[in-house]
């Protein structure tokens, strides 16, 4: 059984339809891209898968024992406020929240995961200092490592490296090929970047006026991609 | 007499250190529930309550209650939970509803106050409400307990609910999708301002409560850039700042509110200059 599995979904706010007929199914361990035009959906069906957005129709189902606290999330880049006073720990010990329980307190095994994670994605060194003041990378990276807490299983992105410069970029996808890869996080990205998209994913989720799930050979042959990839060209 | 000696004799009345202890007890909580709300952006709620527990205030007195607490602490609950539902609603304006409860609530309980209150001294009643005054020398044992009571669990509170309190207020979003019941939180920290808000109108007034709330937290952020740090350095701030104040009114001779909200602002310019520093 899959990890996670959309049948026939359905995405609208209030009245307005976003996106419909969306089926795909994610496996343990695999790489999907969800790649499309702006405003085509694609956040908004993550935070459907989230339990953050009511469906309007259809299903979403959990397999292999998953359960909806266990996703690591990395939101779509919001202006975070200036100022906020977190460090770089406090934010990827929140990671943990979710799974807490009654628990009020981070426990030992808790904290000695945080630092496992922090020094995997390189955090070590800026653990205690302000997140605010941390460069946009860093930032991407601090937000991934609590993603990471929150989950061992999938991980949910959304345009990680949207506003990165092109070498970050890279490091970043570099670091979230190694999670899938070495670790079998099962990974749904949305990218921006259909060159990258295609690069890493064995699968692409591609929205738009109507939502296909190909594999990656498919994908690399389908109108979709063509008229995709052109677009970006041209600007 | 020097100033030591006169202190010495005010703390010899019990209900000075009642006073004292119940105006730093308030503010510590007043300041801790603050930083949440600061950095949610939740100041307003903060304000407009402390409007309309002026209002319940009103009709507590008009009804002659003597308790007055036990119409004042629900009214003031309730509008909380109003004002947060209102505010979160982004189809009416949500500031402005706010504005409008609040000084409504005003205006209700200065009308109420003057139709039918029979006391001789109404605008000197009306001050003391709206600014603290004399009145925090005049609580009961009772209302100390009761106070007591009220912000050690206001403290318990706040520390079991202090990670998940981080997690909501940093990314309500992701702590949702973590399975965290934020709207629970949301409640809870409106719930508890309120409380705190009726806490703390004995000491302050109720024009001068949001000081209370708004400038240790504000102060802290100049300095520190953790969480964690930030809570503790405004709770030390509070402290100080209403302890000193305290003082300072008792040898001054000056209104007690007015002179824990001035220490404040004056810590607050300290922690601004002595941040740009740190900073530069
Ligand atoms: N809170 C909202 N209320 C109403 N409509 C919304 C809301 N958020 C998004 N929409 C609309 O829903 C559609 C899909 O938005 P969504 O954010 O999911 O797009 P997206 O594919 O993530 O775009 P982008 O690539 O720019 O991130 C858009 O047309 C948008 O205008
Ligand atoms: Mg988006």
């Amino acid at each position: 059984m899959a990890l996670i599995t959309c049948k026939n979904l359905s995405l609208a706010y209030d009245s307005v339809n976003v996106a419909e007929d969306i089926n795909f199914a994610v496996n343990k361990g695999e790489y999907v891209c969800v790649v499309g035009e702006n405003g085509s959906g694609k956040t908004t069906l993550m935070r459907a898968l989230l339990g953050l957005h009511k469906t309007k129709s259809g299903d979403i189902t959990l397999g292999e024992g998953l359960k909806r606290n266990q996703i690591g999330y990395l939101p779509q880049q919001t202006p975070t406020q200036r100022d906020f006073p977190a460090s770089v720990k406090e934010v990827v010990l929140s990671g943990f929240v979710g799974g807490m329980g009654l628990r009020p307190f981070y426990n030992k095994a808790e904290r000695d995961r945080a630092e496992k994670v922090m020094e995997r994605l390189e955090l070590s060194d800026v653990q205690n200092r302000s997140y605010s003041e941390l460069s946009g990378g860093q930032q991407q990276r601090v937000l991934l490592a609590r993603a990471l807490c929150a989950t061992g299983k999938l991980l949910l992105l959304d345009e990680p490296a949207a506003s990165l410069d092109n070498h970050i970029a890279l490091k970043l996808y570099d670091i979230i090929e190694g999670l899938n890869k070495e670790d079998g996080i099962a990974v749904i990205m949305i990218s921006h970047d259909v060159q990258s998209a295609v690069k890493y994913a064995d699968k692409i989720l591609h929205m738009g006026a109507k939502t296909v799930f190909y594999d990656k050979a498919d994908y690399l042959a389908s109108d979709d991609f063509k008229r995709l990839s052109a677009e970006k060209g041209a600007c | 007499m020097n100033p030591f000696e006169l202190l010495a004799e005010y703390f010899s009345y019990p209900f000075v250190c009642y006073a004292l202890i119940v105006g730093v007890v308030t503010s510590l909580c007043a300041s801790l529930f603050g930083v949440t709300l600061v950095l949610k952006r939740m100041s307003f709620i903060g304000d407009g309550l402390s409007h309309v527990a002026f209002g319940a205030l009103a009709i507590a007195s008009v009804l002659n209650l003597t308790q007055n607490l036990l119409i004042v602490l629900p009214v003031t609950v309730i509008c909380a939970v109003l004002l947060l539902r209102v505010g979160q609603n982004t189809k009416i304006k949500g500031d402005a509803a706010i504005a409008m409860l609040s000084v409504g609530a005003l205006a209700f309980g200065y009308l109420l106050l003057n139709i039918f209150s029979g006391s001789a001294n109404l605008s000197g009643d009306v001050c003391s409400t709206l600014f603290g005054s004399a009145s925090v020398l005049t609580l009961g044992r009772n209302q100390v307990v009761l106070c007591a009571v009220l912000s050690l669990a206001v403290l318990v509170v706040f520390v079991l609910c202090y990670n998940r309190l981080f997690a909501v207020t940093f990314d309500e979003d992701f702590a949702r999708a973590g399975g965290v019941n934020t709207a629970a939180y949301n409640m809870l920290i409106a719930v508890i301002i309120a409380v705190v808000i009726v806490l703390a109108m004995n000491l302050v007034g109720s024009l001068l409560i949001s000081a209370l709330v708004i400038f240790p937290a504000i102060s802290a952020m100049r300095l520190f850039g953790s969480f964690r740090a930030v809570t503790v350095c405004s709770a030390v701030i509070s402290v100080f700042c209403a302890a000193s104040g305290f003082v300072i009114s008792m040898l001054a001779a000056t209104p007690v509110g007015a002179t824990i909200v001035a220490v404040n602002c004056v810590v607050f310019a300290l922690c601004s200059v002595a941040g740009k520093i740190r900073r530069s």
